[in-house]
């Protein structure tokens, strides 16, 4: 760690003690000062940390070799707190639709605060985490350069849960800003933008070490995440507080406009956070797991541009029939339908991967979970691409179709690719021969597996029970059903969808302890960890 | 043309502004032309800015993601339209930061549900919905009733808003607190003031049951008791390719 970026840290900690403490000082209620408070607490652990960090350190000279995995280490590790958070809170916002008794009453307890709590555990704690552990450690690899900086990764990785702890407190307390997956309020969204800079600099300057000629595929997408994320990140949260020291700020659109931009961040959301970083994470892990090269370098171009040209433009089916102008509408099916080409592209390109090595599907469970991912990959997307569809659309919106789609892709796709890429890695990170039970990983994939069919298959029932209650004329027509009617009508399946995320949980826990023990179990790898995979041409 | 991509994957700079190119086109031109093009929010007669006490009322539904299970945006199709009313317009929700569409119904779309009970049917709802609908999965919101809504910082709220383009007034903004108390006693001196600012089209009555005090419960019904009133639909004819 250089002198400069010590000193750099502990300027940054100063200054962000400094304005928490302001921050407290003029706060308007007692939330910002809570908020303020743990913002303040948190520049203080950090500054220990610093201190610590910088005297125990052996020096190292920038221009080592030496991979830096620290940061992926604990990233790894705090993304499964966050996957099992975010599992448990989802499962019991399930039993709460079930049995609603469960919500209890309390304003902390109640379904509609621990939402957020769910969606943003999962997306971000597990999903981002992830995606940042994961991206360092690729970009060194098939960089063969070390990662910029010592103490920035570090930011970033920190900086970024901070932001995630902010945010849940923030949603049981009553602070949101109400837009799904963006839902943290103006000065979250300003720290998230210090951290998500940071990410790139560290980013791009590793690249700029790189010993390669080429960037690998894997980089392209995971800079797709970083960059168009911090591009959807900051138009969508434009606001104006009401005061310096309040939680509460005014959005700068309203309306038609608002609800476009909100899609157009919300569908993206998707798009990069959920489907870029995780192509990314396959286009490493999947080859080099099964050791093969990636199958087709021009499948691999199309479906990257495809992907970032077009995941733009399809955030109005979100809102088929609504107030949204029509044109805007049919343009938003228009491209959710073409999205398939590039999609399935990067999906084909995955699984033909595994040509020639499909024999290791018997005896590699991790590489069941990646194949699984990808399979669920390619439902997704076909599913997505169809409910685009203004005329099915008309029957899905507003049910729990739309729900089932979206646990398809995080449960099928962001899961499994997720625990695939951990059970590769950990290994690896941590050089041990192999995970501590490959039993464990097995029973892991298929409760995971029995789970998210499971939930999939429930919401698929009530979504259209649901719809086509609600639309349902007798011969005089009139309404057949009123609205409890359908509520009655999804309780099964609500008690099989919570049955089937209590596997999901299940599997999870018991990767975590697989993990756990994989760590404690202290062997040493013996042999060499396997060769490089050969950048696609 | 895929030769040439070589280039992109030697320079790292390059592919990054490429990659911003085309990420942007998108929201270019679709979001763009939404500020620009004139039909897109047709002027409807009625709209009003929320009052101090029905935006009160609209952050705590905001807060306890009431929009996570309720949607306020009817679509332009036959069963939508014959069970919530008339199909919502771009209009009503031009004074929405942020709009409140949502995307799932756990519970029945809001748009409209302004009249349609009374206010003793929402208080004794929202305290505890399966008293009154047994089948209900919505959670009860007891503590409501129990909290003082303290309206002293609505006058910041009104003010960030005109900031971002609601056409408050600097005596609305002023205003703001007493307009809150004044909306919950039709005999208070204030309650004349509060038409005046805002229009006939405001239901001034103690919305909870409790005269004491005003209450959160207060807030949220007086916003519940608004939504799709202002717009009277007897002068708006529905129509539109999609009433099949």
């Amino acid at each position: 760690m250089s002198q400069s970026e010590t000193l750099f840290g502990f300027i940054g900690l100063g200054g962000l003690a400094l304005v928490s403490l302001v921050t407290v000082a003029i706060s308007h209620d007692h939330l910002m000062a809570i908020h303020g408070g743990m913002f303040f607490a948190a520049a203080l652990l950090g500054t220990v940390a610093l201190i610590t960090y910088a005297t125990r350190r052996k020096p190292i000279s920038p221009e080592s070799l030496e991979y830096n995995d620290e940061v992926t280490r604990a990233g790894i590790l705090i993304a499964l707190f966050w996957g099992i958070v975010g599992f448990a809170v989802g499962d019991w916002l399930a039993w709460q639709l079930t049995y609603p008794a469960l919500n209890f009453d309390l304003p902390w307890t109640n379904f509609g605060r621990l939402r957020p709590v769910h969606t943003s555990a999962v997306i971000f704690g597990f999903g981002g985490n992830a995606l940042i552990a994961t991206s360092f450690y690729v970009v060194q690899r098939t960089s063969k350069a070390r990662l910029a900086g010592t103490l920035a990764p570090w930011f970033v990785l920190l900086g970024f849960n901070l932001f995630c702890i902010i945010a849940a407190t923030g949603y049981l307390l009553g602070i949101t800003q109400s837009r799904e997956y963006a839902e943290p309020e103006w000065y979250a969204d300003i720290w998230l933008v210090v951290v998500w800079v940071t990410y790139f600099i560290v980013y791009m300057k590793t690249l700029a070490r790189r010993a390669e000629p080429h960037i690998y595929v894997a980089n392209w997408y995971y800079l797709a995440f970083i960059v168009v994320v911090a591009m959807l990140h900051i138009v969508n949260a434009l606001a104006v507080p009401i005061a310096l020291g309040a939680t509460k700020s005014y959005g700068l659109f309203s309306g038609v406009q608002d609800a476009m931009t909100q899609w157009w961040y919300g569908h993206n959301a998707v798009g990069f956070f959920l489907t870029a970083g995780f192509l990314g994470m396959m286009y490493y892990f999947l080859p080099k797991s099964v050791d093969r090269p990636i199958y087709s370098y021009r499948l691999g171009i199309i479906g990257f541009w495809g992907i970032t040209f077009m995941y733009l433009w399809v955030g109005s089916h979100h809102l088929h029939y609504t107030a949204l102008p029509d044109w805007v509408q049919t343009l938003g099916m228009t491209f959710s339908i073409v999205l398939l080409v590039p999609s399935w592209s990067a999906m084909i390109n995955g699984v033909m991967t595994l040509n020639g090595a499909w024999d290791k599907l018997r005896t590699d469970p991790s590489i069941r979970f990646l194949l699984a991912a990808v399979a669920f990959y390619g439902l997704s997307t076909f599913e997505g691409s169809f409910m685009a569809i203004k005329a099915v659309n008309s029957l899905s919106h507003y049910t729990d179709w739309t729900v089932g789609h979206v646990h398809g892709g995080a449960l099928g796709w962001l899961g499994l690719i997720t625990f695939g890429t951990i059970y590769t890695l950990v290994p690896w990170l941590w050089k041990r021969p192999g995970m501590y039970s490959s039993r464990m990983v097995a029973w892991h994939f298929w409760l995971g597996l029995a789970g998210v069919v499971i939930y999939l298959t429930s919401m698929w029932n009530s979504g259209i029970t649901q719809a086509l209650m609600w639309r349902t004329y007798d011969e005089a027509g009139y309404f057949d059903y009123s609205f409890i009617d359908s509520v009655v009508a999804m309780h099964p399946y609500y008690f099989a969808r919570a049955l089937g995320g209590l596997l999901y949980l299940l599997g999870a826990l018991i990767g975590a302890y697989n993990v756990w023990r994989t760590i404690k179990s202290g062997m040493v790898e013996t042999e060499l960890p396997k060769a490089q995979p050969e950048p696609v041409r | 043309m895929l030769r040439k991509h070589v280039i992109l994957e030697r320079n790292s700079i390059l592919f990054v502004i490429f990659l911003i190119g085309v990420a942007s086109l998108g929201g270019l031109f679709e979001i763009v032309p939404l500020f620009t093009i004139d039909s897109t929010v047709e002027k409807v007669r009625g709209m009003r800015p929320y009052t101090p006490l029905e935006l009160a009322g609209r952050e705590i539904y905001i807060r306890e993601g009431c929009y996570a299970c309720h949607s306020q945006m009817i679509r332009s199709l036959r069963d939508d339209v014959e069970r919530y009313g008339h199909y919502s317009l771009a209009a009503e929700s031009i004074y929405d930061h942020p709009f409140l569409w949502g995307s799932k119904r756990t519970g029945p779309d809001l748009a409209r549900i302004g009249g349609k009970y009374s206010d003793a049917w929402h208080v004794a709802h929202l305290v505890a919905p399966r008293e009154i609908v047994p089948e209900s999965v919505m959670p009860g919101y007891p503590f409501l009733a129990e909290r003082p809504l303290r309206p002293d910082q609505l006058g910041l709220h009104l003010a960030a808003l005109q900031r971002v383009g609601v056409p408050y007034s600097d005596e609305m903004i002023e205003f703001a607190a007493r307009d809150a108390r004044a909306q919950v006693d039709e005999d208070s001196g204030d309650a004349e003031g509060l038409l005046e600012r805002y229009g006939e089209n405001v239901n001034i009555r103690n919305f909870d049951g409790n005269a004491d005090r005003l209450s959160e419960m207060d807030a949220l019904v007086s916003y519940l008791q608004m939504l799709g009133t202002l717009v009277d639909f007897q002068d708006y004819k529905a129509e539109g390719p999609n009433l099949r």
